[in-house]
């Protein structure tokens, strides 16, 4: 059987080819924009972190107590720095994480579709709030406030920064666990309302269970945003490197000594200038492991319907 | 099962309920025109009729799913007996009527729970707590189900790793565990295989001894096979209704024969 040559009607066109790949590149070239700049981001903070970890025992790091990197006798303990972002994130969840719920579960489950129109778009206003807005505001709102309770609290505190970081939290777990427990199917509440359930009964049981790994996310996401936050704690926590996990004292966290030195006069490539690599690098592995424990929850727990 | 010889004049049987000039609206639409038709106690009721033509609607009015979403209206009554009560008045609370009615869906829905606590749920909300008595129910209704054998053993594994067909069987054992009056099945089977459907119907077979169903198909043989009596709808209206012999071979009207025959819908 003989070959007949390609009819030119159904010839490939060349054209249309040559389109397809520059668009193709277009793409490609966009995608790689993100994933360079994380490359380069690690590979930053790796590199000047080996320098650092060469003149400074991973051991002190992880166990010192004491933070003094510009002191003559300078001590370089984490746990420091650590200790102040785990206090005000946790101050900051202990409000994001149950307010959030509550209202996600509020605007799925029982407002009507007037109030939940009403209510979102205030929501993303909060959200687009500048974090150094929030920051005064709980240096000059909330710390004065708390000290009508608390006379003794001193006036750069991790309380009054967590919990005005709570507020700020709220609404990006709102948004993310509404959206998953809208995502549930209507059978599901229709099969429980069905058998007599209440609607709180049909949210708690049904929706909040079928919507778990959304749930987890959201979560995951406001630890994430606590543990990096960096104005609001700058401004109102203090910048007081403190080993403690009493919400009462003023402490630094990681971000807020990164931004200390950064914007101080230290010499670039000093020891005390590459403890913000050190600092930051473990502020990436912290929330890479919580990122890591959000992906694993949402493979583990999610429901196909 | 009808037998053809010794079929009584309906009117002599006890109602379970009754539709009474229901009408009923979505917004401005009515989606039901002046419904009148009783359900007979421990008989099967099936309802039948082409896409669009109302019967999902009618069957939700008996457990006032439509209340569920806004804009909604009901006109006239379904009157549940013995009590002899209209289910559509405003005094009535939902829930409670949702408590003695229960309902099986097209596709099948269980919670994102155990195999236990699906069944057990309908319990549970009704504040029963005691572990042996959850138990003993639960048990029973996987029983009526014929599913306890293919589950006793995995009671605590999550019921959405049963296949297709268990999770309906499981759904009706969910139905079945708070012991209701009257049970509507909803398309129960048009998500399920020929061999799963007919599990379900040998099931729509035994349950009718204990309790009145009323099943909406669109599936002319299942109504057949399972059903006592037959309502034909079309566009909201009731057209014909009557044994479910008579409505298959002796239709009284031009359009049941049509859609009966397949020369319709």
């Amino acid at each position: 059987m003989s070959q007949a040559p390609a009819a030119g009607r159904l010839a490939h066109r060349r054209s249309r080819h040559i389109r397809e790949r520059i668009i193709e590149l277009v793409l490609l070239s966009s995608a790689l924009v993100a994933v360079a700049t994380t490359i380069g981001i690690v590979f930053i903070l790796v590199k000047e972190s080996i320098s650092f970890f060469s003149q400074v025992s991973i051991i002190d790091f992880l166990t010192d107590r004491e933070w003094t990197p510009l002191f003559s006798d300078p001590h370089f303990g984490i746990w420091v720095l650590l200790s102040g972002t785990l206090t005000s994130s946790a101050i900051a969840l202990s409000v994001a994480i149950p307010v959030g719920t509550v209202l996600a579960i509020y605007l799925s489950e029982f407002a009507s579709a007037r109030m939940r129109e009403t209510a979102k778009p205030i929501l993303e206003l909060l959200a687009g709030i500048p974090t150094i807005v929030f920051g005064y505001f709980a240096l000059f709102f909330v710390t004065p406030l708390l000290k009508k309770i608390y006379p003794e609290l001193p006036g750069f505190n991790l309380l009054s920064a967590g919990l005005v970081m709570g507020v700020m939290i709220v609404p990006y777990i709102s948004s993310i666990a509404e959206d998953a427990m809208r995502a549930v199917p209507m059978s599901l509440r229709e099969g429980a309302f069905a058998m007599g359930a209440t609607r709180l009964q049909v949210a708690l049981n049904v929706v909040v269970p079928a919507a778990f790994s959304g749930l987890a996310a959201a979560y995951i996401l406001g630890i994430s945003r606590a543990v990096g936050e960096t104005m609001i704690v700058a401004v109102a926590a203090g910048m007081q490197p403190n080993f403690t996990f009493n919400p009462t004292e003023q402490a630094a966290t990681i971000t807020a000594y990164i931004v200390q030195v950064a914007k101080g006069d230290l010499p670039h490539g000093s020891v005390g200038y590459q403890t913000i690599f050190a600092a930051g690098l473990t502020l990436f592995l912290l929330t890479l492991v919580f990122n890591l424990l959000g992906y694993y929850l949402r493979k583990r727990f999610r429901e196909e319907y | 099962m009808n037998d053809e010889q010794k079929k009584p004049d309906p009117s002599t049987l006890p109602k379970k309920a009754a539709s009474q000039a229901l009408n009923f609206f979505y917004g401005s639409k009515q989606a039901l025109k002046n419904i009148n038709l009783p359900i007979y106690d421990r008989k099967v009721t099936a309802l039948i009729g082409p896409s669009g033509c109302g019967k999902s609607t009618f069957l939700r009015c008996f457990n006032r799913m439509h209340d569920l979403y806004p804009g909604t209206r009901y006109e006239g009554q379904i009157r549940l007996y013995p009590d002899d009560v209209n289910l559509l008045d405003k005094s009535v609370d939902p829930i409670e009527v949702r408590m003695r009615l229960s309902m099986v869906f097209q596709k099948p829905n269980p919670f994102p729970k155990s195999i236990f606590e699906n069944v057990a749920y309908g319990l549970r909300i009704r504040g029963e707590k005691r572990r042996s008595v959850l138990m003993d129910k639960v048990e029973e209704a996987l029983k009526s189900a014929a599913l306890w054998n293919e589950v006793k053993d995995r009671l605590d594994e999550l019921a959405t790793t049963l296949s297709g067909g268990q999770q309906q069987r499981l759904c009706i054992a969910r139905s079945l565990a708070s012991e209701p009056e009257l049970l509507l099945f909803d398309e129960p089977t048009s998500a399920l295989d020929p061999i799963a459907t007919a599990s379900i119907e040998e099931l729509i077979h035994q349950l009718r001894e204990k309790i009145t169903i009323l099943i909406v198909t669109h599936n002319m043989q299942q109504a057949a096979r399972v059903s006592d009596f037959t309502a034909y709808m079309y566009l909201g209206d009731l057209i014909e209704f009557g044994w479910t012999d008579d409505v298959f071979f002796r239709p009284k009207e031009k359009q049941t024969e049509d859609y009966i025959t397949g020369r319709f819908g």
